[in-house]
């Protein structure tokens, strides 16, 4: 069977990409995509440690992880709907009014 | 005993809300139905109160209301309660009638000013922040009544604001008094400090208040002194009494209201219900018997040279209070509260009178410019004189019976001296002659009045006259209440406050004082009658200056003349103050706002909004905009975090 | 063993559709690299006896979140929209240096919080219905109750955030129109 510690660092490893991702892609739906992935990262590592200490408790945070990221998703692509219908693009590079 | 006492100050407050809020809206009619209806609602209110304390047993003459906790803050814990004990019973009796009677008279005085509404406005939350101040049963809550009034008071002397006088003296009165309460704050804040409570209950126990002052000791002596110079503001004592004579810039019944009957006599109440207290601080007591002397003196020196009617009237007031706290000094509170109650009476009843003098006279306070009204306002004529018979302590009218006690209180009591009954005696022979000259000067001799003045010269209205009845009958028989031994009463006044009067209860032995009383029984007589006659003499000059004979009084004046400058410059006290307190005050003004405030703390402030504002630009590009910008600083944070976790961990 | 090599299978296509997911240009390929790596996920938490958050996954990761994903994709017309500009190749160097410094400093966290005789070895046995629907439930309605009915709180604000987001005002109609 399959030690603990390689689920965790195959979360780590996705949690990384997903980082990877929310840094360095410009387009805004896959930033949205690369949030979502970390949450899975997440989602993995509390799997893993809710079968290490053999508690089910770690499913119920999952499933309630899933509740946020659903309402996460729902928020942004409204977001982005907002911000293409404004500015023709998902160029994240171009909404820089922050500076001004 | 619990009682709803909070129906005393309601109906006021009431009226205050509803002639404030629909100010303009409504007729005068409505508006002094309103106003008089809420007063005369909370003196039958204090009526039946009184009346339920005295169906009680002596010594259980206590009626409580806690209406609502205010301050629960730890062991300070403040409430909105009031409390009627015989010496708040007279009080509200005392402010509650005399208000009533004062805003029926305000019904024609003020008829045909155009701040109608809001002088009744004023007048209702005037009474009921003054029956606030007698009822409460904390200092805290009366520190608001006593806030409340002197707001009022502001308000009410500043009545006339498009008037620069008037205006300026609203503004003297109220910082001479925040001087005042400065001092009494601080010393409920000692209080508060030693005993743990604001409450009379506890603070003004005299089993908690020798546990934790010493007699005479440091600590009781500074409380009791600041309280005393928040009562020599407050009732325009030396040397904070300079207010007082400009407050007759408001209109006259508010004088006689605020500025003679009740408002000023707080600063009494308030030491004669910390008794206790003060009788613990002898050394303060003996400051405010020499005070209140001194006070009683001077004032009713300058009172002898003024020639407008209010302000002879006012000093006359200062000189009156003086003499309540000369009463208060020597231990004799009861005999304080006593000339409170009866000068109350006549001096409202003067103050109405010279109203109605000036409502005929149409403004004029010159009393140069009078004379002759005798025959043309009978009624004004007759009330006043009772009046001045009574202040003057005429035999059988109510000044006399308090009055006198008073001045055989400074001779015989433990805490006076022969001086103090000495300098009271000139004083009472000093006001029958200022009294007696403003009479004369008024009512007697030739009419001095231009010839258009003279035609309308009328008597007033019914509705000012009646008050101006019923506070003459007041006059009279309000001393008999007090009537002491020596006539063969029984002074069932003293008798009434006593169960208040704990401090002296605690120090003077009983057996003592029944002594001295039983061994100075003659002494007594032959001051009272030493007195009067003293009186008498003085009237019989002020006649012969002001009547008979008044090319001697300008003799006199001539020969005197320095003396009379001075007097008439009412010692120059209002020009010391100035050069010494308030020019000094105005030039460290100027400086701290040219030098101070211009170049140290505006250019400190613009200085550091400069020196950020150069910081920001030069940090400004870390700004770009670009949200993965953002987001990589906030993983390197991150990263960094996690580091630290991870080295120090 | 045959474990070992499923866990190895899965967890390289978990990964290397994740890489693929944020290299594409077509967001359209990215959603579907993204599917391919929670399937490959969806796996491994069967193999952590996670039955049914396993099910869940798939259910509403790809079934209801992606399918959104394609839905706006498809509504705002997205091709492989070119942003022109590349990126210096020192910034992008510098982002993945970071990432991968983040997921060292990871595993080193993970080796010094958790136990390494649990971490290092195969958990111990549980029980058979361990993840299963009923278990899983249980605690769902029974201790988490109220957080539970807190997220449907919680999703019923993100619906009226969304519509609200996304609507067009009616201002905006006329100038449209």
């Amino acid at each position: 069977m399959i030690p603990i510690g390689h689920f965790l660092i195959l979360s780590a490893m996705l949690f990384a990409v997903g980082a990877a991702g929310v840094i360095i892609s410009r387009n805004l739906l896959i930033m949205l995509m690369s949030i979502e992935l970390m949450l899975n990262a997440a989602n993995l590592a509390i799997i893993a440690f809710s079968r290490m200490n053999n508690i089910v408790d770690g499913h119920v945070f999952v499933f309630i992880v899933f509740a946020v990221a659903a309402a996460e998703a729902a928020v942004g692509l409204a977001i982005i709907i907002m911000i293409f219908r404004n500015r023709e693009s998902i160029n994240a590079d171009n909404f820089s009014l922050l500076k001004r | 005993m619990e009682q709803p006492l909070y129906l005393i100050p309601l109906f006021p407050l009431i009226g205050f809300l509803l002639n404030g809020l629909l100010l303009g809206r409504l007729g005068k009619k409505t508006i002094s139905f309103i106003a008089c209806t809420s007063v005369g609602l909370s003196f039958l209110f204090g009526l039946k109160f009184f009346f339920d304390l005295l169906s009680l047993p002596d010594t259980a003459r206590i009626i409580e209301n806690v209406f609502f906790t205010w301050i629960p803050a730890g062991q300070f814990h403040v409430n909105v309660a009031f409390l009627l004990d015989p010496l708040s019973a007279v009080m509200v009796l005392v402010v509650s009638g005399v208000s009533f009677i004062i805003h029926i008279y305000s019904i024609g005085y003020m008829h045909d000013d155009a701040g109608y509404g809001r002088y009744f406005t004023y007048l209702n939350l005037f009474v009921f922040s003054m029956l606030m101040l007698v009822l409460a049963d904390n200092y805290l809550l009366m520190f608001v009544g006593w806030e409340g009034v002197g707001l009022c008071s502001y308000l009410l002397i500043g009545f006339w604001f498009e008037k620069k006088s008037a205006s300026d003296a609203g503004k003297k009165a109220f910082i001479v008094n925040r001087i005042g309460d400065f001092g009494f704050l601080l010393g409920m804040f000692i209080i508060f400090w030693q005993t743990g409570s604001l409450d009379f209950k506890t603070a003004l126990d005299p089993a908690v208040a020798h546990s934790v002052f010493a007699v005479g000791g440091g600590m009781i002596t500074a409380a009791t002194l600041l309280m005393f110079l928040g009562a020599t503001g407050k009732s325009a004592q030396i040397p904070l009494y300079v207010w007082l004579p400009d407050a007759m810039e408001g209109p006259t019944p508010v004088s006689a209201l605020i500025h003679a009957a009740t408002m000023v006599t707080a600063g009494v109440y308030m030491i004669a219900r910390s008794n206790v207290l003060y009788m613990m601080a002898p050394a303060t007591m003996a400051v405010v018997a020499i005070v209140g002397v001194a006070t009683a003196i001077f004032a009713g020196s300058i009172a002898l040279a003024q020639n407008d009617i209010k302000r002879v009237l006012a000093y006359s007031t200062v000189s009156q209070l003086g003499y309540m706290f000369t009463a208060c000094g020597v231990a004799a509170f009861s005999a304080g509260i006593f000339h409170l109650m009866t000068h109350a009476f006549f001096k409202a009843l003067l103050f109405l009178g010279s109203g109605s003098v000036i409502h005929a006279m149409a403004g004029q306070q010159d009393m140069r410019y009078m004379g002759g009204l005798k025959k043309r306002m009978p009624i004004t004529f007759w009330t006043f004189l009772i009046a001045t018979l009574a202040i003057t302590g005429i035999p059988g009218l109510s000044g006399f019976f308090s009055k006198d006690e008073i001045l055989w209180k400074s001779f015989s009591s433990d805490y006076g001296s022969i001086w103090i009954w000495l300098i009271g005696l000139i004083t009472a022979g000093m006001t029958a002659f200022y009294m007696f000259r403003l009479v004369f000067l008024t009512f007697y001799g030739e009419e001095r009045m231009d010839s258009h003045t003279r035609e309308h010269l009328h008597e007033s209205p019914k509705v000012m006259t009646v008050p101006l009845s019923i506070l003459a009958v007041l006059s009279v028989i309000g001393g008999y209440v007090g009537i002491p031994h020596i006539l063969g009463g029984d002074n069932r006044f003293e008798k009434f406050l006593e169960p208040v009067m704990k401090g002296v209860h605690h120090s003077v032995e009983g057996e003592h004082a029944l002594a001295s009383a039983a061994h100075n029984g003659s002494t007594e007589l032959i001051l009272m009658v030493g007195s009067v006659v003293l009186v008498a003499v003085f009237i019989y000059l002020a006649y012969h200056f002001y009547i008979k004979n008044i090319a001697a009084a300008g003799k006199l004046r001539q020969r005197f003349s320095g003396l009379h400058k001075i007097i008439y410059g009412k010692y120059f006290v209002d020009e010391l103050y100035n050069a010494v307190i308030v020019q000094p005050l105005v030039v460290g003004s100027k400086f701290l706002w040219k030098i101070f405030d211009v170049l140290i703390i505006d250019g400190f402030i613009n200085g550091m909004a400069v020196i950020i504002g150069d910081m920001s630009t030069g940090l400004r590009p870390a700004q770009s905009g670009i949200l993965r910008t953002y987001t990589t600083i906030f993983l390197v944070g991150v990263i960094v975090i996690l580091g630290i976790v991870l080295i120090f961990g | 063993m045959l474990d070992l090599i499923i866990f190895y299978f899965a967890a390289v296509i978990a990964v290397g559709a994740a890489v693929m997911m944020i290299m594409q240009r077509n967001p359209v390929a990215s959603v579907l690299y993204l599917v391919v790596s929670l399937v490959a996920q969806a796996i491994l938490y069967v193999q952590l006896n996670a039955l049914f958050v396993g099910a869940l996954l798939i259910i509403i990761y790809t079934g209801a979140i992606l399918v959104l994903f394609l839905f706006v994709i498809m509504l705002l017309n997205l091709r492989g929209e070119h942003f022109g500009g590349k990126q210096s190749r020192m910034g992008r160097a510098s982002k993945i240096a970071i990432t991968v410094i983040l997921f060292a400093e990871m595993v080193a966290i993970f080796k010094q919080v958790a136990i390494p005789e649990r971490i290092g070895t195969q958990a111990a046995a549980v029980a058979e219905d361990f993840g299963s629907v009923e278990m899983v439930a249980s605690h769902l309605f029974k201790e988490y109750l109220y957080p539970f009915e807190l997220t449907s709180i919680l999703l019923l604000v993100a619906i009226v955030g969304a519509v609200v987001l996304a609507k067009r005002d009616k201002t905006e109609k006329m100038e449209d129109a």
